[in-house]
Parts: structure tokens; sequence; C-alpha cells
């Protein structure tokens, strides 16, 4: 008894060194532990929330692991069809101008069956957000190989690795929207260390405060791991992702609208 | 009253604006009227040609295979619509590169040589309005004033300048037709 | 207030009804025969008219997810494509109905399958009436025979599709699109301000988030869902029946046609009662729901049915099952983008029901 009034005590408002911020709700998520999707999702809420946005966001969640992203996140949200999401946003940030509409897609749903209406949104220039959530695999649908998945890597459609003479070569979406003069602001981060984490925040920070200049696209990849598609625990996932996906697909900032001025 | 009507011709002779104009003239009549055309690749260079119906009550088909009137601008139509003609039926036709001349005895048939005569005096704009020239004289349902009314109201303003070109033309239609087979 | 008379296509009167019905987005893709639309609306800029969003997408696929998009937020979107086009469309118009958003689809229907022609046919109708897409879902499908129809069923269309939270898809063809006739519009509407409660605008000062979404992983839930549109095309079957008789009250013989069909046999009664043969027309105005209690009485009272369509025979198996055995039921239509003439029918009247006379 005497014990359990301590723990009553030391949990208190002023002792609290890190909370749920609101817009992320207190369901449990179905993420696998470790995996890179529950800490963007924080990010995420964490900036609606700090930007005072959750009155006016709108998302638009895809098919794949985070095709509940509703279930997380306090704010107004579409779940889209496979690869749709730009589509989508699209007529959402249309017809209301002013509310902040962002996707949030995986690598599979993005970079496969959704390229087109990728690429057409970022050249259209639509004044939207697109997260992209970068793991080389179809992580959902039990590890199957992706557009993403890097040359030699094992799937299970790619059980002696990824062949690209028979497979074709990893799609690097990022530099092509990058490309597009729709697009206003593209960068590849990651979640997988704190000081990642806090690069990536600032980097979503932008992404989202740029919207209210209607410029164009911002487009935000998050290479991540996925432990249980990956077959390896957390920490050696991220080992693997450091050392095969970032040279692959390295970190940083793709196009910048400071560079957009000096051209 | 129902007048089943086929234009048919080249694309680029005008045939389709010229059913349009007078589907707007019999509609200034407080007609009813369906423009019906053949569509698609036909239209983009070879032939064209389009079914215009008035009526003074509520029109059926919009498709139809014999015809009251046929207005035929070159030899193909004549070939293809010569027989589609309701026996009494009229057929009108400009005799410009027509070498093999309309054959039925059971239909009236009249002769426009309204793409000659454009050439000559500068109108080709105007010719599909000579030929319609010619067909309000023979087949008198519509208005000249009705027709000028309809152009006024398919035209874009920019081009109601025209009007009075439109108009000499559709006069000088009316008097260039003539009969070659009346029943 | 009063109605503005215009000579138009069947297509630019579905585009200027829009406009003028106050609608809020159009999506689209070209495909013959149905760009007139998209034409007609980029050439009248509805955005300087009303605010009414027009975007030409990269796909049909992209046009429909737009509307998916568009119809979350409880606008009033739309889009319109001819057969293939809208065989692209059908993922997307599951996951409508699966969201049950409120929305508006037009086929001009073309010739096929595949790439077919682009020429009118009806052949379109199972696709339409049967749900199209995967899973258990209806559409309230309208088709029009006019012009007019043609414009005056955008506001039905949407007013329905409001009233049940369900897409509807108008059923035209070639010929409609594609021909001028005399058309009534309507006054300019406003666009509405106000969003349905369930729409995702933002949570604003809304208590509970808003969730658009045709999933739910738990089967009970999802069963409970498919009941609950049961109920729905129940309710619509109930109330939202819409036909047009002609010559039916002594008629010993019945065509059955819509669309461009029911204009055919239009005349084809006008013919067949010169020659003294009794027959009438029943126009089934919905699809969906389908005029099968009325076709069912008419039935007890005729000797013989002929469903006319310009297809190898969809809708006569509808007709079938509301006949029920009673009389006979015979299919008659061309195909491939060539229309029925009003004498063939005529003629299949004689040849199926009068021993050839």
């Amino acid at each position: 008894m005497k014990e359990a009034t301590g723990i009553k005590e030391i949990i208190k408002p002023e002792n609290l060194a890190y909370a749920r911020t609101e817009v992320m709700l207190n369901n449990t998520l179905s993420y696998c532990p470790g995996c890179g999707h529950g800490t963007t999702h924080r990010i995420l809420a964490e900036l609606i929330d700090e930007l005072g946005l959750q009155s006016k966001t709108i998302g638009v969640s895809p098919v794949g692991c985070s095709v509940l992203m509703y279930h997380y996140l306090d704010v107004d949200i579409q779940q889209a069809a496979h690869g749709r999401a730009p589509a989508v946003a699209t007529a959402i940030k249309r017809l209301l101008p002013d509310r902040f509409v962002f996707t949030y897609q995986g690598d599979g749903d993005l970079a496969a069956i959704g390229t087109s209406e990728t690429i057409h949104a970022c050249n259209r220039g639509e004044n939207i957000l697109i997260v992209f959530i970068n793991n080389g695999i179809y992580g959902m649908t039990g590890g199957q190989m992706a557009p993403t998945t890097i040359p030699g890597m094992k799937s299970s459609t790619s059980p002696q690795g990824r062949d690209v003479h028979s497979m074709g070569n990893p799609l690097k979406m990022t530099d092509i929207v990058a490309t597009l003069a729709g697009t206003y602001y593209v960068t590849r981060q990651s979640v997988h260390t704190p000081a990642n984490v806090r690069k990536t925040k600032k980097a979503l920070r932008k992404a989202i405060e740029y919207q209210k200049l209607n410029k164009g696209t911002c487009f935000v990849e998050i290479v991540s791991n996925c432990p249980s598609g990956w077959k390896m625990t957390p920490v050696d996932s991220n080992k693997w992702m450091e050392e095969n996906m970032f040279p692959y697909y390295p970190l940083g900032d793709l196009k910048t609208p400071s560079e957009q001025a000096e051209k | 009253m129902t007048e089943e009507i086929i234009i048919a011709g080249f694309g680029g002779q005008g045939v389709l604006s010229m059913g349009k104009i007078m589907a707007y003239s019999a509609m200034m009549q407080d007609m009813e009227v369906s423009w019906m055309p053949a569509y698609g690749p036909e239209m983009r260079g070879g032939t064209a040609n389009v079914t215009v119906i008035i009526s003074s009550e509520r029109i059926s088909s919009p498709i139809v295979k014999h015809f009251d009137t046929a207005i035929i601008l070159n030899q193909q139509s004549l070939d293809k619509f010569e027989h589609a003609v309701k026996p009494g039926g009229v057929l009108i036709y400009d005799g410009n590169g027509i070498t093999r001349h309309p054959e039925r005895k059971d239909i009236s048939i009249y002769r426009i040589d309204a793409a000659e005569e454009a050439g000559r005096t500068n109108m080709s704009k105007v010719f599909n309005m000579m030929v319609m020239g010619g067909f309000i004289k023979v087949r008198p349902l519509i208005k000249l004033e009705n027709v000028l009314r309809g152009l006024k109201k398919s035209l874009p303003e920019r081009y109601h300048s025209l009007i009075p070109l439109n108009e000499k033309a559709l006069i000088r239609g009316e008097e260039l037709i003539k009969e070659v087979h009346i029943v | 207030m009063e109605r503005e008379l215009r000579l138009m296509k069947g297509n630019e009167a579905v585009a200027e009804a829009a406009i003028r019905a106050g609608v809020d987005g159009y999506f689209g893709y070209p495909i013959t025969p149905q760009s007139e639309i998209l034409e007609y609306l980029m050439e009248a800029n509805p955005y300087e008219r009303t605010g009414m969003v027009v975007l030409q997408a990269e796909s049909e696929v992209a046009a429909i997810n737009m509307v998916y998009g568009g119809a979350g937020c409880g606008k009033k979107v739309m889009t319109s494509s001819s057969s293939p086009g809208i065989s692209l469309k059908q993922e997307g118009i599951s996951y409508i109905a699966g969201a049950e958003l409120p929305c508006l689809i037009v086929n001009v229907a073309r010739g096929g399958p595949g790439l077919g022609t682009i020429q009118p046919a009806q052949a379109d109708y199972f696709q339409s009436v049967k749900g199209g897409g995967h899973g258990d879902y209806h559409l309230i499908v309208l088709a029009p025979a006019s012009v007019q129809e043609m414009a005056d069923f955008v506001e039905l269309g949407f007013e329905l599709a409001f009233k049940y939270r369900n897409p509807a898809l108008i059923l035209s063809d070639g010929a409609i699109g594609q021909m001028m006739e005399k058309v009534y519009l309507n006054p300019q509407k406003p666009r509405s301000s106000e969003s349905p409660d369930w729409a995702t605008t933002g949570k604003g000062s809304r208590e509970d988030r808003n969730i658009i979404t045709s999933l739910d992983l738990d089967p009970d839930g999802q069963e409970q869902f498919n009941h609950k549109l049961i109920e729905k095309y129940a309710e619509i079957e109930k109330n939202e029946v819409r036909y047009e008789e002609f010559h039916c009250d002594d008629a010993e013989y019945l065509l059955v046609a819509y669309g461009t069909s029911a204009r055919v046999c239009q005349k084809s009664v006008q013919i067949a009662r010169e020659h003294g043969i009794k027959l009438g027309l029943l126009r089934p105005v919905t699809l969906f729901p389908f005029p099968k209690k009325r076709i069912a009485e008419i039935s007890s009272r005729v000797k013989g049915i002929l469903s006319v369509e310009m297809s190898s025979g969809q809708m006569v198996e509808d007709v079938q099952l509301a006949v029920n055995g009673r009389v006979p039921v015979m299919h008659f239509g061309r195909m491939g983008g060539i229309v029925t003439t009003p004498d063939e029918v005529v003629e299949q009247v004689k040849i199926l029901f009068l021993g050839g006379k």
C-alpha cells in the first residue's frame, strides 16, 4: 500500500517529462515494436498540435500498415484506395483550400500502384504534404518485394535477394519528384535515432508551414525499418538500414525553397 | 408534321453547321427538333452527315433509316443515301463532282450548283447557306426570317457581321435550285 | 424563375446543368463520345461563375478518387466517362459505395467489350445496376432518353445521392450525348456553403473526428454494415422507382426499353398501331431501382413482352425476373454501336409473337 501511494505521488503532472500529445489518441498502435510508423505518427501529431492545426487538418491514409492511421490521430481522415491518396488529397485541398491536407503513404502504395497519382499530383504542384514511409518492403501483406527493395535484399517474393536483371531496379521516387516543377520542398529523413527524430520533426514542420504559402507540393520521405518484414530485431534492423538502405537512399534535402529562389 | 432530313457531304463543307442552323431555325418556329451527327473518326476530314428532325410533336427516335429529304453534297453520300429517301420524298444534290447522277423515279429530285456558284462569287464560306436557301425554297417548312434568327442564335457574336452575307447566300440559293424530276 | 431554352448536345447539357445545379467539383478524363462535358466545362469557366472546381485528371482512376476525396468533404462532386473509362473507375466506385458517399457519375456508353467502338451501345447495363465493382452494393441508376433528361438528371442524381448517401449514375449513351435537342435549363443555384455533419472538413469545433472509410476488419462489423446497405437499397426500391408508359392501357404486347432504345421503341409503337398491332412501351427511368412491380402488373394482361436494348440481352433478365414466367419475355437488340431501328423492332414483334404476320 505504501509503495503504491508512492508511485501515485510520483505520477503527477508537474513531474511529467513526456506526455501523450493531444492529437495522438489513446488507442494501442497496431505497429510492430521498433517500427518507424509510430514515431512518425507521433511527430505529426505533435506538429499538428503545436501549430494549432487540429481543427483544420484533413489527412488521407493509404492501404498498407498505416491504413488505420485514423485510429491514432485525432483529426478528420479519409482512407483512400491503394495508391490513390494523392488524387483524393488533390480534390480535398482544391475544394477546401484553407485546410491543412496531407497524405501518409508507404512505398508499395506510393511508389508502385500509386506512381501515377504521386507524380501527377506533384507535377501539378498540388498544395498538399505527402509523407512517404520507405521501408523497402510490403509490410502488411507479409514482406513481399516493393519497388524500393534494394538490390540483393531478401523478401518473400525475392527469397534469393532482389535480382535487378529480372526484377528491375529500385525506384527512387523522391529523386524523381524533386525534378518536377510542381514540388516546393523535397527531403529524405529517418526516425531511428533521437537526433534523426529531431531532424525529421524540423523538416515536417517546414513542410506543414510551407502549405500556407501555396507554392506547391511538399514531399517528405522517411527511410524506415521493418523489423518483422526484414526478420530482424529492431536494433539489428536499424543497423542494417544504416549500412544498406542509406547508401542507396541518402538522407538530406533534395529540393529546398532557397535553391529555387536562387534559380 | 414531321420532317426527317439527312444532310451529307465532306467534312469541311459545313454539313453539321447547316443542320445546326436548320434546327435552330425550326426552334424559332416553336417546333421540336433533334440533331444527330454521325460522330467519330468520320468527322475528322472524311465524310460527314447529320440527321435533323423537325416536328410539330415530340420526336420519338432521333435515329432513322429513311428520310423525307436528303441534302447531298458529294458522290459518296449520293451513293449511300439515294435509296434512303422515302418514296415521294425529296433529294437535293449539288452537281459539283458528281459523275453518277440520281436515278430514282419515285422521288422528287432537285439540283443546286451551289459549290460552283460560291466559288465563282467568292462566297465559299457561306456555301452551305446557299444550299439551305435551296432547301427552304423547295421544302418551305422554315421561313427565311427564322433562318436569320436561327443564325443569330447559333453563331457566336463575333460572327454576327457575317449575317448579311449569309442572307445573300440564302436568297441566291433560292434562285439557284432547279427541278430535275418531280413526282 | 423562368427556364432558359437552348439547343444543346446531351453532353453539353450535362455540363451546363452541373454548373447551374451548384456542383462544387468535376473531375474528368477525355474519352469519346463524352469529351464535350470536360471541354464545355473548361470553356464555360465555372470557377468564375460559381467557384466550381474543374480538373482534368491524369486518368479515370485518379478522377474517380478525386470524386471520393471531394465527396468525403460533403461536396457535390461528379465525374463522367464512357464505357472503358467507367470500367477503370469501378474500384473507386466500390470504395465510394462502401464509404457511403454521395456523388454523380455519368456514363455516355459505347459498344464493347474492350476498346470496342465509339458508337452508342447499352452494353453496360449489368455493370451499372448490379454493382460494377467488387462487393455487395448498388448505385442509383438513372437512364435519360433525351437531352432534357440529361440536364434534369444531374440535379435529380445529386438529390437522390445526398438523400441516401449513395453514388448515383446517369447511364446514357453516345447517341444521347452527341445529339442536339431543345433543352430548358434551370436558373443558377448557388453552391451550398454547408457540409453534412459526417463530412471530413477538418474537426472544427466538433467533439469527435470524422472518418471516411470502407474498411472494417471485424467480420461482424462488416456484416452489420452490409445489412445496413441492404436496408438502404430496400428503402430506395420503395421510394424511388420511376418509369414512363406509352399506350400500355390497351396493349396486347409490351416493349420494355430505356434511353435511346426507348426513343426508337416509341416510334415502333406508332408504326405497329398503324398496322393494327396493339403495342405498348414501358420505359424504365430508374434502372436501379427497377420498375419490376409495374412490369409484373402489366404482364398479367399482355400476351408477350419484348425487351429492346442495344446489347446482347442484359435488362431482359430483370424483366424476366419481374414477369416470373407469366408470359413469354424475349430480347431484341443491335450491338456494336448500331442503333436498332423502329421498323426492326416491329418486325421482331411480328416474328416472335404474331407468327411473322
